[in-house]
Parts: structure tokens; C-alpha cells; sequence
């Protein structure tokens, strides 16, 4: 167990992730389903003759012996060798075996797949990763933010202008107020540039400050680490 | 190394001698250990290294940045790391969307609703039905997204 974890509030469901972000990593399993990547039949005879079949996409990665109480076996098959290659490239073999260990059975398999995602979209972009779609992100719900106000505004004039009575549709359901965004803590004092998205360095500008985190939501609040 | 000769957080941590041409120094001073430390329990030193040295050196704070997020939120969220706040991401989007399309379609309403007494009565039940379906639009857009 680790010391310390705390059940996020908000519960993500990684298979209801966009579609648009996982499509070249459902690609690249398709890929691996198919053998493309990885594996090859000549494998499967040297597992069947010397290591023993069956061997999970980690052991045949690493070379070794895939023992029955191997820790990475369940979330690694061996039809899906490029999946573990990015987790091993981005985070090693020691390192994902003691962080699943460290995790109850039941949370192991969402923590090895969200480990795989990071480790993909760490492997398309190694300068920003994971960071790189949360900014996206941020930057997408700004634009929707803006383009509501300003609808919202036109709505306040037309309604204003109207003549007679409007019929006015019901007010849209109040949806629960957003958590905070996270705020990335990525600038140092010595002068380090703060994490922009790559299109803005491009343009050669800083990544507005995020809203301030919300002091009773500490699931998004970093700056206790 | 970090100016005068102290050796950076990396090297401290690994017990090494800190040469100047080390890789980690640049972005991990010696005064804040607890960066290095949370990157190095995520990732390990030597996949940093590699990783930093993939990267053109115009780019490598920015990287260093990013891994510290990342380590950052495995630590606090062991499951979930950083795709728990992208999917949060992801939810206030949907939620954004599906309020500006609902305010599409009352501004609609505003717009033509006064317009309708004096138009005859096929165009006004042209409207009507336009009216409705950018409603249903909407309000099917709402369901999705709770479903």
C-alpha cells in the first residue's frame, strides 16, 4: 500500500478518454495485434523451446524468464509489445514492477494503463508529454469560455431589445461547478522558461496564468508534494 | 556543476562526483532536492538522462519541467498520474460546449421569436420547426454527455 494515497474525489474512466487522443495509440495496438511490432514468430519458437511459452510482453522484452508470479504479466500481454516498449523506454521495468506492487490488485490494472498512455504520449512528444494535451486542453476551454461569453453577451442584447414577450427557452441545467485546473508548478526561480504550449513558443509567448487552485480540492493541488 | 563546485541535486542523490559536463545540473540545482528526488523515484536517473539527451538543448528545461509535472502528479495519484486531470480537462470542455450550444440556440429563439407576428403563418411554422430542432440538437447534446 502507499502511505499516504488518497482516493481522488473524481474518478476518471480512462476508456472515456477522447477518442481523438487515443486514435494513433489504438492504431499502434492494431499494430501490435496484428505482430507488426515486436514479437515475431521466430520468438514464440525460441519461447516454446528453451524460456518456456507464454511469456508477457515484459519478459520477452527484457529476456528473461517469465515466472507465474510475474507482477507485469496481467497488464502486459505479449500481443502488445509496443505498449510495454514506450512504459519501459519512459519509466523502466524496475520502476512500473515497484509501483504496481505498491498498489492494492484491484487499482493495478487502471494504474498500468494510464502508465501506457503517459509513456505514449511521452514517446510522440518528449519535450512536453502528458503536458502537452493539458495544455491543449486549457487552451480549448479558454476559447469555449470566451466564445459563451460573448454569446451570452448577445444574448443579454437581443433579449434587451426585443420587443413584446420573448419566449425564452428553460435556462440551461447548471452543470457542478469545474475543478480547478491544474497548475503546473514548472518554472524555477533561476530563470528556467515556464512550460509553454509548443505552439505558443513558437509564437514566442508565455502560457496565461491558471485560475488559482481551489484550496478544498487538494487532488489537483500540487504544491503539496 | 552548480556554481562553486557543489555538486547538483542529481549527483548529491546519486552519490557521484558532479562533473561539468553533467546533463542533470543545468536544471536541477542543489538547492531543491525534492525535484530530482520525485523525477528520479518516477522515472529513474538513467531514463531522464536518455530522455534529456533526445532533446535539443533549447528544449530541455521545458522537458524537465514537464517530467517534474508528471513525477509530481504519479507520486500524489499513483492510479491515475496525469490523466486524472486530463480527463477533469476533458469533462469541463464537454460541460463548455454544451452550454454554448444551448446558448445557440436561445439566442436563435430571441433573434426570431419577436419576428413571428408579422410573418404569415407557413413561414412562422417554418421557424417554429427550425426553432425546435436546434432544441433537440441541444438538448441531445446534453444527454450524451451525462450518458
Amino acid at each position: 500500500m502507499v502511505r499516504g494515497y488518497i482516493r481522488p474525489k473524481i474518478r476518471p474512466n480512462p476508456a472515456k478518454i477522447s477518442r481523438d487522443l487515443d486514435d494513433d495509440m489504438m492504431q499502434q495496438q492494431q499494430h501490435d495485434d496484428d505482430g507488426e511490432y515486436g514479437g515475431g514468430g521466430g520468438r514464440d519458437d525460441e519461447d516454446a523451446l528453451h524460456l518456456g511459452a507464454g511469456r508477457c510482453a515484459a519478459c520477452r522484452y527484457l529476456r528473461r524468464r517469465c515466472t507465474h508470479d510475474c507482477v507485469l504479466a496481467p497488464f502486459f500481454p505479449a500481443s502488445r509489445p509496443h505498449r510495454y516498449a514506450c512504459v519501459h523506454r519512459v519509466f523502466g521495468a524496475s520502476n512500473v514492477a515497484r509501483l504496481l506492487e505498491s498498489l492494492p490488485m484491484a487499482e493495478r490494472s487502471e494504474a498500468a494503463n494510464t502508465m501506457a498512455r503517459e509513456a505514449y504520449w511521452r514517446v510522440q512528444d518528449p519535450v512536453y508529454g502528458v503536458t502537452g494535451i493539458i495544455s491543449r486542453l486549457q487552451d480549448e476551454i479558454r476559447a469555449v469560455q470566451l466564445e459563451l461569453a460573448r454569446t451570452q453577451a448577445q444574448i443579454t442584447i437581443v433579449a434587451g431589445s426585443g420587443s413584446g414577450v420573448t419566449q425564452r427557452a428553460p435556462p440551461p441545467q447548471q452543470p457542478p461547478p469545474p475543478p480547478p485546473l491544474p497548475t503546473p508548478q514548472l518554472a524555477r526561480a533561476g530563470g528556467h522558461p515556464t512550460l509553454a504550449v509548443r505552439r505558443q513558443e513558437q509564437d514566442e509567448e508565455l502560457t496565461p496564468t491558471p485560475p488559482p487552485p481551489d484550496p478544498t480540492d487538494e487532488f489537483l493541488n500540487l504544491d503539496k508534494i | 556543476m552548480a556554481g562553486s563546485g557543489t555538486p547538483c541535486a542529481s549527483c548529491k542523490l546519486l552519490r557521484r562526483r558532479c562533473t561539468p559536463e553533467c546533463v542533470f545540473a543545468p536544471y536541477f540545482p542543489a538547492e531543491d532536492a525534492r525535484r530530482f528526488a520525485t523525477v528520479h523515484r518516477v522515472f529513474g536517473a538513467s531514463n531522464v538522462s536518455r530522455m534529456l539527451q533526445e532533446v535539443a538543448p533549447a528544449h530541455r528545461a521545458d522537458a524537465v519541467s514537464s517530467l517534474v509535472y508528471e513525477a509530481s502528479a504519479r507520486v500524489r495519484d499513483p492510479v491515475y498520474g496525469c490523466v486524472a486531470a486530463i480527463s477533469s480537462l476533458q469533462q469541463q470542455v464537454s460541460q463548455l460546449q454544451m452550454q454554448l450550444a444551448l446558448a445557440h440556440a436561445e439566442i436563435l429563439i430571441c433573434v426570431q421569436q419577436p419576428q413571428q407576428h408579422g410573418h404569415p403563418p407557413a413561414a412562422a411554422a417554418l421557424q417554429e420547426q427550425q426553432q425546435q430542432h436546434v432544441l433537440q440538437n441541444a438538448h441531445h447534446l446534453q444527454d450524451s454527455m451525462w450518458t
